[in-house]
């Protein structure tokens, strides 16, 4: 087994009536990317605070390295936070920012220079050490926040979704810098986000949180692929939903009669669903296989028609809204082999897509609501 | 459309330049022209620097000219060191309605004029007042105590009376300060002392210049609390200034007894924002 850096163990916090987090355990392994998922308000910015130490949970355990820092105060934790605007310390140029954590061990004043160099030079910004923070750009002011922290050598770093304020095209180059700087530095990383995207591309673990708990730990193939409820279905990716009662259930295989009628097979991935109960079924755009005939669609137990009410042009991500006979719609993606670059709205198309590919979970009420 | 925005600016800007003008410019051009005059004989005036040289040649007038910076700076001192931890706590530490009650309740005393309140402190203090009767009740003193007339009493004074300035700015300055900055001090390793020295003060650093330099005028020119809690001893430079225009009719040497303590009122400002490495912009912008 290897070592745990951080474990958490049955966390809990309650607020008054309100309760936060509600028993939430897991483990991150050393030198891993480990990622807390979850729309906001749905507890993840609390653990990272009782993690850092600014807030004491009502229950439970926190283990760095084996060892419980429970008592510890957040100054003497060997933990560090990435805050969510940086809180990089204005009154102070670069070299003091870094430098700081430094002067409150007491270090030698030449170390602490030759440490600040080193780490500068590591993040790719030597010689800026006299600058002003106002005076870096929005990516330069994120490595010096990670520089500041890792200069401590911490045995875990938190991250609070440092991503939120940069512009898109930015946030997409730190996501991929923010990943070598993590191999770089080889720190466990625990990073909290609600945007999807960025704990798809840069963890090795992710957890979804939903409402204080975990709903799902796993890789992002794991979350995305085979997801356990229908809160991450409907939260990692984008999904087609419909909502019927399972009509027949066979090893796995269902039937399902959604409300407008249709007949539909789904999986229920070893989920207990039997006959007679109400179920939910999440089909991803791009697990759909749409044709100008029905002869390429053979092998697809779901199979249907439809008409193009709107093309979304989104690049590669370029979608089609298509409209059911049974008057529904659907979310398609669009194949950028060239096949249907002319596709125009009203056209009509055929649709089809396998069992396997329909994640049926009981109905809940995670199906209403809409995130993102 | 150029000559309207020109009136415009004219318009909005002659208020400013007729106070400035009338109340400020004029009465110290002519202020001055009185300082450095000598009667010579009934109604006869010669140019000198006489009344300066007066000034200078009087020990009374010297002692009582740096005992009132002295007393001064002392005062500001104690402001700032007893309205920092109030302000930092309404701005950082209280919340929501708790917040906005405690600044209220700074300000509160100041609706009040400062005679009255200056009359509160001497209920409070008097041989017969309430602190007196309370130490007689208690057994601590056998006979009545008279708290006022000394210099304890004038200090307690100026600094109540200037509380309010000192404690506005320092609340601005530090409400400006991010919380996650704070914490951010704190999750790298600093105790309460240095988050303290190397985030808060230097941040703070406009509002602690801009709130002394206010809170240092108002004792330099303050004449009220002095004459009424200050006894013999606690002559205040202002009174100087009083008996020689008012008592004295001399208005040549009040006149240049009013421009020393400019000059070292500006002096000491000067000073403060070199010290501290601080600009007039930067602090009452």
């Amino acid at each position: 087994m290897t070592p745990q850096d951080l474990e958490i163990q049955n966390l809990t916090k309650k607020f008054d009536t309100f309760t936060a987090v509600d028993d939430v355990s897991f483990s991150v392994p050393a030198g891993s990317f480990f990622s807390i998922l979850g729309p906001s308000g749905c507890g993840k910015t609390t653990i990272m605070r009782m993690v850092a130490g600014f807030i004491d949970p009502t229950l439970g355990d926190i283990r760095i390295k084996g060892r419980s820092v429970l008592d510890v105060p957040p100054n003497k934790r060997p933990v560090n936070m990435v805050f969510q605007h940086l809180a990089l310390f204005p009154m102070m140029n670069i070299a003091d920012n870094i430098g700081y954590g430094l002067r409150r061990k007491g270090v030698a004043k030449d170390e602490i220079t030759r440490n600040v160099g080193e780490v500068l030079e590591r993040i790719g910004l030597p010689d800026i050490g006299h600058r002003k923070v106002d005076e870096l750009s929005g990516g330069q002011k994120q490595r010096i926040a990670i520089a500041r922290c890792m200069v401590l050598e911490p045995d875990v770093l938190l991250l609070d979704e440092p991503l939120g304020a940069l512009d898109l095209k930015l946030r997409e180059h730190m996501k991929i810098e923010l990943k070598s700087l993590q191999a770089a530095f080889d720190t466990t990383f625990v990073y909290i986000t609600h945007d999807q995207s960025e704990a798809l591309v840069m963890s090795d673990q992710i957890a979804v949180m939903n409402n204080g708990r975990f709903e799902q730990v796993g890789t992002g193939q794991d979350l995305y692929y085979r997801p356990q409820s229908a809160f991450v279905a409907g939260f990692v990716g984008d999904s087609n939903r419909w909502r019927g009662k399972v009509a027949r259930a066979e090893a796995g295989q269902l039937q399902i009669i959604t409300e407008a009628g249709l007949t539909m097979t789904g999986s229920d991935h070893r989920r207990d669903l039997s006959v007679g109960d109400a179920a939910d079924i999440y089909v991803r755009p791009e697990a759909i296989r749409i044709s100008r005939s029905t002869d390429d669609l053979a092998q697809f137990e779901n199979k249907m028609g439809g008409t193009v009410s709107s093309i979304l042009f989104n690049g590669a991500a370029s979608r089609l809204i298509l409209k059911a006979e049974s008057g529904e719609e659907i979310e398609v993606t669009l194949p950028q082999s060239g096949e249907f670059s002319d596709v125009e709205r009203g056209d009509t198309l055929h649709l089809g897509w396998s069992g396997e590919q329909a994640n049926t979970f009981a109905a809940s009420e995670d199906f209403t609501q809409v995130y993102q | 459309m150029r000559a309207g925005s020109k009136l415009g600016f004219i318009l909005l800007f002659s208020p400013l330049v007729l106070w400035l003008g009338l109340l400020i410019v004029i009465p110290h051009i002519d202020m001055f022209l009185i300082s450095i005059r000598e009667r010579v004989g009934v109604g006869k005036y010669d140019t000198s620097l006489a009344n300066y040289l007066t000034f200078f040649g009087e020990p009374l007038y010297m002692m009582t000219f740096a005992r009132t910076a002295l007393m001064s700076v002392l005062a500001t001192g104690l402001t700032l060191l007893i309205g920092f931890p109030v302000a930092f706590y309404i701005a950082k530490i209280a919340k929501g309605r708790l917040q906005s009650a405690l600044f209220l309740l700074c300000l509160v005393p100041f609706w009040v004029s400062e005679l009255v309140r200056t009359f509160g402190w001497m209920i409070l203090l008097r041989e017969t007042g309430v602190f007196s009767s309370l130490l007689q009740w208690a057994g601590l003193a056998e006979q009545p105590v008279e708290m006022l007339y000394n210099d304890v009493a004038m200090m307690v004074g100026l600094v109540y009376t200037s509380m309010l300035f000192m404690v506005v700015p320092l609340i601005t300055t530090m409400e400006s300060l991010d919380d996650s900055v704070i914490e951010a001090g704190y999750d790298l390793g600093g105790n309460g002392f240095s988050v303290m020295r190397e985030v808060v003060i230097p941040h703070a650093m406009p509002g602690i210049v801009s709130g002394s330099i206010v809170v240092f005028m108002l004792s330099l020119g303050n004449y009220l609390t002095p004459t009424m809690l200050g006894g013999k001893d606690s002559l205040w430079f202002t009174e100087l200034i009083y008996s020689q225009f008012i008592v004295r009719f001399n208005w040549e040497l009040g006149a240049a007894f009013g421009f020393m303590l400019l000059l070292l009122s500006s002096v000491i400002v000067w000073g403060t924002l070199r010290l501290s490495g601080q600009t007039l912009e930067k602090t009452m912008g």
